[in-house]
């Protein structure tokens, strides 16, 4: 324990150590001044982005191996299925149909595992450290959901780079392909807050890995990633209909190989679907920190 | 300071005596030794906790506990596993929702106004929680940036923090590569780095050797002494508490059984024992008193919450240091 002072000290010497004291700590003696309300929300997305883009740089072993399963879909199923022309896509090398349909897939499976590294965050006390910062937990939740959409879209660039490889006809107008990453983003900022939202109700690691097993591959055959939504049967139209992961696809494949899409509708959709995913995830984040 | 039911201490909302440093007593702004301005001139109490209660189920965890915690002054919360010491602590950092008016930080109602409270909150939380896939000075960096610290100073700031706690020569490289002790000292940085007027440490030496952890302790005194921030800590280490801590609450089955300073607990076992005619002369420790407190049976029954999820962390926190 600290003792009282024997005597007081000399002025000067007080002086001299409030100086040290100053120069060695200055910034850490006074507090930093809050942003504006309407900066809050942005401010924590470019933090939690900046994050997300530094990670990858230290270690980008996630981004190669990452890369493999998109690649053998292009390579092996997309080939196949050009060959035999099992499914009708018009005018359309299938692998070309299929390219954007795998962009968003490789997406929605980096975001939909979001919620075990939230649960990963819980257990290692960083999510309640970041919970005890003057961060609304909306706000933390949209910057979560943007991180993931950023890492979503260098995943796409790579996906891009295989199917240009593969020879698939891909735009390279940069504002369409500005526009896939905008859909991209939303598109995982929907998925991520999905996979947060379970997390936030079954709490742990091994439940969430069990149940993002079980709604991943229902999303994705129930989309129109894989083949039209005419050549489904009814039932499976309505779901389709209902799986935001459809009109992502759609989007991805009007901005970037050119075919028919119901831009505004598939824009609209993903961005209310955001926004209910960054809802339920932020009333849910707190039963994590309890 | 004996009570009438055994337990000992100076009093639920009692501010510390003159003689220990940071005190503060009638709002008197007084200076201790290490140049800390202990008590404020308005008297508002850094922590201050009127009858929380806070039950998980039907299980009270806390119970009515009282504690008035002075700027300035290092306070520490002991108690065995289950005690409420983590409930307490969660619920002043605004992670449990309390209702209004139960939880004041310096003078702000935690309920009502938490964005501001959180502004004035450093925390370090018991698991070892710094994110190895970045550097020292990216993982202090982030907290930089969540406190709004402005581009232009976010650099030389983040800096300083790291300088502080002597991580300077290892910010940029990967956390991952720290020992326990560094990580510990990492986290600490990233609780400064928004200059925190009250410094919140769950168990913050658990798992580390003895020069870590009086490394650890040695920088959070001198940085108190530098930046007159309150430190509110919980620890089941004895030898910390009565060496580094101002004033103590110990906490058994969620009330607050005994608070005063180490030298009170001690003599106030002692007076406790010679009423008592216990024979014993020699003055206990601060493991008497814990002792005493706490009983000697083993923790764990039904009433007593989250006593596996707390060993679980305990030791994987041990674990992680190594």
């Amino acid at each position: 324990m600290s003792a009282v002072p024997a005597a007081p000290r000399p002025a000067s010497a007080e002086r001299d150590s409030d100086s040290l004291t100053e120069q060695r700590y200055g910034l850490l003696l006074h507090p930093p001044r809050a942003h504006n309300a309407l900066r809050v929300v942005p401010a924590r997305v470019v933090a939690m982005c900046v994050v997300e883009l530094r990670k990858l740089r230290h270690d980008r072993a996630e981004l190669y191996t990452r890369a493999v399963q998109p690649a053998l879909w292009l390579l092996i199923f997309g080939q196949t299925f050009s060959r035999i022309k099992a499914i009708p896509t018009g005018n359309v090398p299938y692998v070309d149909f299929l390219a954007p349909g795998i962009i968003a897939q490789s997406a929605m499976f980096i975001a939909i595992f979001y919620g075990i590294m939230i649960i990963w965050e819980r257990d290692s006390g960083v999510l309640t450290k970041l919970l005890v910062t003057p961060t609304p937990r909306a706000a933390l939740v949209t910057g979560k959901a943007f991180a993931a959409g950023v890492k979503a879209v260098i995943q796409g660039a790579v996906v891009v780079v295989i199917a240009a490889l593969l020879g698939v006809a891909l735009t390279w107008n940069p504002l369409r392909l500005l526009a896939a990453a905008v859909i991209v983003v939303l598109g995982s900022a929907f998925f991520s807050c999905l996979s947060m939202t379970i997390a936030g109700i079954v709490l742990t690691r091994d439940r969430l890995m069990g149940i993002g097993q079980a709604i991943t591959m229902p999303l994705f055959f129930a989309s129109n990633a894989l083949y039209p939504v005419a050549v489904m049967p009814g039932w499976l139209q309505v779901i389709s209909k209902g799986n935001p992961l459809s009109y992502e696809v759609d989007a991805l494949r009007g901005l970037l190989i050119g075919t028919p899409a119901h831009l505004a509708t598939d824009f609209g959709v993903l961005v209310l679907a955001a926004l209910a995913g960054i809802t339920a995830a932020a009333a849910l984040l707190g039963r994590l920190a309890r | 300071m004996s009570t009438e039911d055994g337990t000992i201490g100076a009093g639920g909302t009692a501010a510390p005596k003159a003689g220990d440093m940071a005190t503060a007593a009638d709002g008197v702004a007084t200076t201790g030794a290490d140049g800390v301005t202990a008590a404020r001139a308005d008297g508002v109490a850094a922590v201050r906790c009127t009858g929380l209660t806070y039950s998980f189920g039907r299980t009270k965890a806390v119970d009515g506990v009282d504690l008035r915690v002075e700027p300035g002054e290092v306070f520490g919360l002991l108690g065995p596993n289950g005690a409420g010491k983590t409930t307490t602590l969660r619920s002043i950092t605004t992670l449990l929702p309390v209702p209004p008016g139960v939880i004041e930080i310096f003078g702000r109602d935690a309920a009502r106004r938490k964005m501001m409270v959180r502004r004035l909150l450093g925390y370090v939380p018991q698991q070892l929680s710094a994110d190895g896939g970045l550097t020292g000075r990216e993982n202090v960096d982030l907290f930089a940036r969540v406190f709004d610290v402005s581009h232009r100073e976010r650099r030389e700031r983040v800096g300083q923090a790291l300088e502080a706690v002597g991580l300077a020569g290892a910010a940029d490289r990967l956390a991952a590569t720290y020992s326990g002790g560094m990580v510990r000292l990492l986290e600490l940085a990233q609780a400064l780095v928004s200059a925190p007027r009250l410094l919140v440490l769950d168990e913050p030496t658990i798992g580390l050797d003895p020069i870590a952890r009086g490394n650890v302790w040695d920088r959070i005194t001198e940085i108190r002494s530098a930046t007159g921030m309150t430190v509110l800590v919980t620890t089941h280490s004895m030898e910390e508490a009565d060496q580094r801590c101002d004033r103590l609450a110990l906490l058994h089955r969620g009330k607050v059984r005994a608070l005063g300073t180490p030298g009170e607990l001690k003599s106030g076992l002692m007076a406790h024992r010679r009423e008592t005619g216990d024979g014993e002369t020699a003055l206990p420790s601060l493991e008497d008193v814990f002792r005493h407190v706490a009983g000697g049976e083993l923790a764990g029954s039904e009433d007593e919450r989250g006593e596996f999820g707390d060993v679980r962390r305990t030791r994987r926190t041990a674990s992680r240091v190594g």
